[in-house]
């Protein structure tokens, strides 16, 4: 019999030492290390006239106080990580600015001291003296270009890009039906428990950086202090320990403490720390999810979608450091499961006075997903028809992938889906949310929605038996939540035949693997899963290679099951894989733990050298997975709820979702990140705004005001999935990580709609925001009688 | 004050707050800080037995009670406790920044309502924040820690 672990409810093998209050986090590290504070910029938009340190250099316990002119890489721009031919104008900002501050929070200097207190005494007491200037904080207003963000971007446009498929115009006009749409989305934020931190150590007599960064990249990060410190590679260690959420943006890189820390570290020869407040977390970190969209639609009597123009403006905030991949990845995903046979999309990524822009779980996809369930709403209004039955007619078929979306993708390929059954999906949700609860001011909304997954270029795994017959693997992308350290070693154990309580499972750590990209757009388990399948699959041929001989069998004859390398058909005959581990690497000098069978006067199962040509030592090997494209996911939402026409308060009564992700590694820890993305995107729909004033002004950074849910805001998800394996990759696997929050936008819009009577066409709603809607549709209705 | 049964000295600076306390003077750093203003409930330990947030409160202020953090639960090498068994076995964490938190919370309402309604374990759990689980398997187990508290 075979045992398998992947598919199986196997419980976290991370969970214990998290439990008792033994995990690794960041700020967990001191070590004597001096603690830093950043003097951050108040003003949204303003000249630097004069920066003053003097008073915080004298303070007791200050060690040091850094300005951009102290800095040997403070006239240097920060890197735009992901360059595009259209990103015309892209701008980044400086470690530490010295002249212009575009956003409040923007970093102004760095003071090190011997205790957190005294460093913030000390920033306290650091005088820049600012010219405020003017500032620019809506999409709608950078578009306009009333004021410049900066001087020498015209229109403060870092980015323009239009896409066509097919003929628009002639569809259009052609079409029997038309309609336009005006939708906007607001800034919301990631907030991860855990704030970013960073510590940082220089070894002068290893001549060794060590980093522990609480970052969702830590090969890109080891690259880039090897190249801006003048540094071999192999004299950086970067090592994201345990990780408290990312969501994101934890994955910018740099942060101006990510290069201060260490530099700091270096120049004054201790280690240095850095641990983010709230507060600043609030205005320091990136944010997402602001546009404006302008949406044409031409239809026919059915409802059938003949035309989709859509023009929109994207908030890039002051910097474009991650580039332009959030618009490519809303233009790209607008159509979502629909064909569109004519579809024009136009972007401009626009500067605003605020903080920059780059993923948060979801990643341009909600946004997208909103305008195209927003449109096909419209469209069922527009002919009286049933919402779910226009979405059956446009949705995509199964027999029709892969299929091409006829626009550029977020990985430099065209958006093509490699698999799914979105019909089905659609049922069996329908089939879930049952009936329609009773009562009045009940609204159900239904989305179906698409999520491209598992972007290249690659990842790596490193996989190997110790003597022990104990498997350790690594690769180089971090964790934060997901259950690497189980899932990965659920495709390790099934590989070698062994427990999982036997494979160890190391990830995000330059010491134990140091390449690969990092964890992002809900790519782990199709990049570093397929990857530590490969390894291991090496592995464990090369297992069967040297059992083989022990056992004087072919390989081919082989099987690794139970421990053991045995013959298939007769279980008796076998060898366990630490004897195996140990005869992997022959040798001289006996160290213990049986390692004796392998020296040189015992008889050998073979004549020739003790190690075979070509053959490597030790029962290892590292390989790698690079997707040939994304893998495309799917699913579909619905939910009903009741608003109370007179609080405004929103009731979810049921929440229904089915997921197709391929094959599933393990159902409990997916269905965690489901339920996780939901609250996610209810929190996003209803309750969390980024409220900047005109000024630029954060007017709720902290969780007083800036309204996450808690276990009180959120419904019982019920979740089933459906599973159509990706044919790109070996073990099947799509993405999965930011399923949950895309459609809830669009699902809860059409839910409230429906509801309370009233057009919604925004994200993020609130009581307010809806008694506000139902006000302006009064007035609407009073002027039209 | 004693923290965990260990009697300590409290610290000489007036202002350092409990959390920095355990965390940076004692070592403990199972007790988490995440927002540093009360909302989160990361850094949630007991305090003579009930549930406080150790970043509003200053070290100083400790003095002659009793302190329970994370790693008071259960000794190292011995079985998990009975909620932090529940969490394991519910899944009710991911990526573990929260949960000493609400560990601690949940040992505080069990010992309020040992056999909690729904409602009561919302109630209970509805001054912590967790942003990866999205609640379910908490509320998950908090009953099983319920069922395993009474075996």
């Amino acid at each position: 019999m075979t045992t398998r672990w992947f598919g199986e409810r196997v419980q976290r093998v991370e969970d214990d030492r998290l439990l008792r209050g033994n995990g690794r986090f960041t700020d967990d590290i001191d070590q004597g290390a001096l603690e830093s504070v950043l003097v951050r910029s108040p003003f949204a938009h303003a000249r630097i006239k004069s920066v003053d340190v003097s008073a915080a250099r004298a303070l007791p316990g200050v060690v040091a106080v850094y300005v951009a002119a102290d800095l040997p890489f403070g006239q240097t721009d920060l890197p735009i990580l992901i360059p595009h031919p259209n990103l015309t104008h892209g701008r980044t900002q400086r470690c530490l600015a010295s002249q212009v501050v575009r956003y409040v929070g923007e970093a102004v200097a760095f003071v090190v001291a011997e205790s957190r207190y005294v460093a913030e005494d000390a920033a306290d007491l650091v005088e820049v003296e600012y010219e405020a200037l003017p500032v620019v904080i809506t999409p709608e207003a950078a578009a306009a270009a009333a004021h410049l963000v900066h001087d020498d971007v015209p229109g403060n446009v870092a980015a323009e890009l239009l896409q066509e498929a097919g003929e628009v115009d002639k569809a259009m006009a052609a079409a029997p039906h038309r309609k336009r749409l005006h939708l906007r989305f607001e800034r919301g934020a990631a907030s991860p428990m855990e704030g970013r931190a960073v510590w940082a150590r220089w070894s002068a007599g290893e001549h060794r950086l060590t980093v522990y960064d609480s970052t969702q990249s830590p090969t890109s990060i080891r690259g880039g202090l090897a190249v801006l410190f003048g540094l071999p590679e192999s004299d950086v260690e970067v090592i994201a320990p345990d990780v408290g959420g990312g969501f994101g943006p934890k994955i910018m890189l740099f942060y101006p403490d990510e290069l201060l820390v260490p530099f700091a570290a270096m120049k004054l020869r201790r280690p240095v720390k850095w641990t983010e407040d709230r507060q600043e977390h609030f205005t320091a970190v990136n944010q997402e999810r602001g546009q404006v969209h302008e949406v044409e639609v031409g239809f026919d009597a059915d409802g059938r979608v003949l035309a989709l123009s859509d023009d929109f403006v994207h908030d890039a905030g002051a910097y474009t450091p991650y580039g332009i991949i959030l618009p490519i990845i809303t233009a790209a995903q607008v159509p979502g499961p629909y064909r569109v046979p004519n579809y024009r999309v136009r972007f401009r990524d626009v500067y605003t006075n605020a903080t920059p822009t780059s993923p948060y779980r979801g990643a341009g996809r909600p946004h997208a997903c909103f305008v195209m369930e927003r449109t096909l709403d419209a469209i069922a209004a527009e002919l009286s028809l049933d919402r779910v039955e226009v979405r059956r007619r446009n949705l995509i078929q199964p027999d029709q992938f892969p299929y091409e979306v006829g626009v550029a993708w977020q990985d430099g390929n065209r958006a093509i889906y490699d698999s799914g059954n979105y019909p089905a999906l659609v049922d069996r949700t329908l089939e879930m949310l049952g009936p329609r609860p009773a009562g009045d001011h009940i609204g159900m909304g239904l989305s179906p929605y698409v999520e491209g997954t598992g972007v290249g270029p690659y990842e790596g795994a490193h996989v190997q038996v110790l003597v022990s017959g104990k498997v350790v693997a690594a690769t180089g992308i971090p964790n934060q939540g997901q259950a690497h350290a189980t899932v990965w070693a659920q495709i390790v154990a099934d590989q070698l035949g062994v427990d999982v309580a036997d494979v160890e499972v190391t990830s995000g750590d330059t010491r134990k693997f140091p390449w690969g990209v990092g964890t992002f757009a809900s790519r782990g388990a199709v990049t570093a899963g397929n990857a530590m399948h490969v390894a291991a699959g090496m592995v464990a041929a090369k297992a069967k290679r040297v059992a083989a001989d022990l056992l004087e069998a072919d390989p081919a004859d082989l099987e690794l099951e139970g421990g053991q390398v045995r013959v298939k058909g007769s279980p008796d005959r076998g060898v366990p894989l630490a004897a195996v581990a140990v005869h992997a690497n022959p040798m001289r000098y006996a160290f213990g733990g049986g390692t004796e069978a392998a020296t040189q006067f015992t008889p050998r199962p073979r004549p020739g050298p003790p190690l075979p040509d070509g053959e490597q030592p030790g029962l290892e090997a590292t390989g790698y997975y690079s997707p040939p494209g994304s893998t495309w996911a799917s699913g579909c939402h619905a939910a009903y709820v009741r608003v109370d026409p007179k609080t405004f308060r929103l009731e979810i009564l049921k929440y229904v979702v089915v997921h197709d992700c391929g094959r599933v590694i393990n159902p409990m820890v997916l269905e965690g990140q489901i339920e996780g993305g939901v609250a996610q995107g209810i929190g996003g729909a209803f309750y969390e705004r980024l409220a900047y004033d005109s000024d630029g002004q954060l007017r709720n950074a902290s969780f007083m005001e800036f309204l996450m849910p808690y276990a009180t805001e959120i419904p019982k998800i019920e979740i089933d999935h459906i599973e159509t394996p990706s044919p790109l990759n070996p073990l099947g696997v799509k993405g999965a990580g930011e399923a949950g929050v895309i459609p809830v936008g669009a699902v809860l819009a059409a839910a409230i709609e429906e509801a309370l009577g009233v057009p919604v066409t925004e994200m993020p709603l609130s009581p307010l925001k809806l008694f506000e809607l139902s006000l302006e549709s009064q007035d609407r209705g009073r002027k039209s009688q | 004050m004693k923290v965990n049964g260990v009697a300590h000295p409290v610290p000489v600076d007036p202002r350092r707050l409990l959390s920095d306390h355990l965390r940076h003077d004692l070592g403990l750093t199972g007790t988490h800080v995440g927002c540093e203003h009360g909302v989160c409930g990361c850094c949630t330990v007991l305090l003579d037995g009930a549930p406080v947030r150790s970043c509003l409160m200053l070290a100083v202020q400790a003095e002659g009670h009793e302190v329970t953090t994370i790693e008071g639960l259960a000794q190292s090498g011995s079985p998990l406790h009975p909620v932090q068994q529940a969490f394991h076995e519910c899944h009710g964490l991911q990526c573990g920044f929260c949960t000493p938190g609400f560990v601690m919370s949940v040992v505080g309402l069990l010992r309020e309502h040992p056999d909690p309604t729904p409602e009561q374990v919302d109630e209970g759990i509805a001054g912590n924040l967790c942003r990866c689980t999205g609640y379910a398997s908490i509320r998950r187990a908090v009953h099983r820690a319920a069922e395993l508290s009474k075996k």
